[in-house]
């Protein structure tokens, strides 16, 4: 693990890295009653060994449809995508996935959640490192408890844990920490970073808040809606470990400007709506 | 009692999810990830909670000593009021000599409640275990379901009673006819409640379970069947009371054993205790059945209230 550290810091963001993933021209159209909806185009995007890739985009810009192609659970209408030689087309072991709403089931209590993945992969159950797993994000004693008798942010720990126990080494992450409270979020940014220090996973983050996205990211694509394209991609050289209140310096919030104009830009004026 | 999930077999919410929702697997491919609405409609928000006539458990010392004094005032009060007004033993007997003819008639009456468990068990088991698998079947295929739905209802609201005559004549005066009669009466609410659990997908959790690899069979069985699980027990329980109003009314309609044929025989006699013996009996095991399901409920299905 420390090893991973020493290299990270080493190598830093800028340095080329090997490639993880590879999505080329991705086109999806979803089927709808009323017609197709066209939610990727051409997109194409490289996901670098060991990286935090963040995409970032508004409400229906694709970001989720993109993430779930790349984890297998979706058909691409034309393009692929490929985890180093494998083409990806159904859910791969090498890639878990976080959800918004740490998505626990309701039914189970923590430790059942979280033995999920090693019972549907028919595997016996790594009990170490579940539990070292919950000692590091601090849910340890709370594997009898029920989703419902836990917080938000411990819900989304517990779904961390849940992903992280089958080791993966790319980690899928759909705006995991959306329906959170501000506070919570930051604590959740931190834990998250340091874990990816920690463990060296890849991990693509889905997010809609720039600064989210600036403070965890490495590289940041940004997305434009309808169709959904990469319009443009972000390189983040803060070091780390980044402290939360980064996001007030003044350079940090010009960074998120400067990523925030390029969405605007992009978007058509409004015509007729001028605002004096 | 859960009066509406039995019969919001079609809303709104339901039948956009019937779209695709069979093919979930395949359909993950088609659909448009979307998590942050809760899902509300349809037949959510039923469990067992509506269900659940106050058996809370947590009753203080007081509420008990209420409950028990209610008891003891209405028993007690009733046992008064018709020795009071001298009302004769035919029109209604007193509580004590209920009591009194269920112990004395017990050695007669056993038997017929033996048959009339066993048939409501048996026709039960039956009705609720096809009920079951149609309602796990059909839901996965949206197009069969259009074309059961129709015959479904219709087993649903004909009064099953009303078959035991026909079914008497091809199949003679054995327990026969009233079994199938439970069968069809249980069986259809069984069905109709389980396919409404069974329709309630939240596609977040199959996704989950996608991306770990899961099958088709283990997403049925991990995700699908406890998702389902407060309705299935609401089924089960609304299937097994009709079902007891059914062996009941079938014994009364034909044959010669059974709690409703001892309630025929009674009456017949005007023997009123021993009638009103074999009504509070009947009481006990609809209450039982009740009470059966609820705990049921409470252990398999509590993470939804």
């Amino acid at each position: 693990m420390m090893d991973a550290t020493h290299m990270r810091k080493a190598a830093g963001a800028s340095d080329k890295r090997s490639t993880k993933m590879l999505v080329e021209r991705a086109t999806k159209y979803y089927q709808t009653r009323t017609g197709s909806v066209h939610a990727l185009d051409n997109v194409s995007l490289e996901v670098r060994d060991g990286e935090f890739l963040c995409i970032l985009g508004p409400s229906g810009c694709g970001k989720s449809t993109l993430l779930w192609s790349m984890g297998g659970l979706h058909d691409l209408t034309d393009g692929e995508i490929r985890l180093g030689p494998e083409k990806i087309t159904k859910p791969h072991p090498e890639i878990a996935m976080i959800f918004q709403d740490a998505n626990l089931l309701p039914w189970r209590n923590l430790a059942a959640n979280i033995a999920l993945p090693f019972e549907l992969k028919r595997k016996p159950v790594d009990q170490e490192r579940i539990d070292a797993l919950l000692k590091r994000v601090d849910l340890w004693g709370f594997e009898s408890k029920f989703p419902r008798e836990l917080s938000g942010g411990m819900q989304q720990r517990a779904s961390i844990v849940r992903s992280l126990s089958v080791n993966p080494s790319l980690l899928l992450m759909d705006e995991p920490f959306g329906a959170l409270d501000a506070f919570t979020r930051d604590e959740m940014n931190l834990l998250i970073q340091e874990i990816w220090m920690e463990t060296g996973k890849t991990i693509v983050f889905v997010t809609h808040s720039i600064s989210e996205a600036i403070f965890l990211a490495d590289r940041v694509a940004v997305m434009s809606a309808r169709p959904g394209r990469i319009a443009r991609i972000f390189d983040i050289d803060i070091p780390r470990p980044r402290p939360v209140d980064i996001q007030t310096r003044p350079d940090f919030i010009e960074r998120v400007l400067h990523i925030k104009a390029s969405i605007d830009h992009g978007r058509k004026p409004h015509v007729g709506l001028a605002i004096t | 009692m859960a009066a509406s999930p039995m019969w919001d077999w079609r809303l709104p919410e339901t039948e956009r999810m019937l779209e695709g929702g069979a093919r979930v697997d395949k359909a993950l491919g088609d659909k448009i990830p979307e998590f942050n609405k809760k899902k509300s409609g349809g037949g959510d928000g039923v469990g067992l909670s509506g269900a659940s006539l106050g058996l809370g458990d947590h009753r203080t010392k007081f509420e008990i000593l209420i409950i028990i004094l209610v008891a003891v005032v209405i028993i007690g009060g009733s046992e008064f009021l018709l020795k009071w007004f001298g009302v004769p033993q035919y029109v209604l007997p007193t509580p004590s000599q209920i009591v009194t003819a269920l112990f004395t008639e017990w050695k007669f009456i056993w038997p017929h409640l033996l048959v009339t468990l066993y048939e409501l068990l048996v026709g039960f088991a039956i009705g609720a275990s096809i009920g079951f698998v149609l309602a796990a079947v059909i839901t996965q295929f949206p197009f069969v379901e259009k074309i059961v739905t129709p015959y479904i209802l219709l087993l649903v609201t004909t009064p099953m009673l009303a078959l035991v005559p026909l079914l008497i004549l091809k199949l003679g005066f054995g327990s026969e006819p009233r079994i199938i009669a439970v069968a069809l009466a249980s069986g259809p609410m069984v069905m109709i409640n389980s396919a409404t659990g069974f329709r309630r997908v939240d596609l977040a959790k199959i996704a989950l379970a996608r991306s770990f690899g899961a099958s088709t069979f283990q997403i049925f069985t991990k995700i699908r069947i406890p998702m389902a699980m407060p309705m299935i027990i609401v089924g089960l329980m609304v299937g097994s009371i009709f079902g007891l109003l059914t062996t009941v009314g079938a014994e009364m309609v034909g044959g010669a054993e059974g709690l409703g044929n001892r309630l025929t025989y009674y009456s017949a006699l005007i023997r009123m205790p021993q009638f009103f013996a074999v009504i509070l009996i009947l009481a006990i095991i609809g209450i039982s059945i009740y009470v059966l399901f609820y705990w049921i409920g409470k252990k398999w299905a509590s993470w939804e209230a």
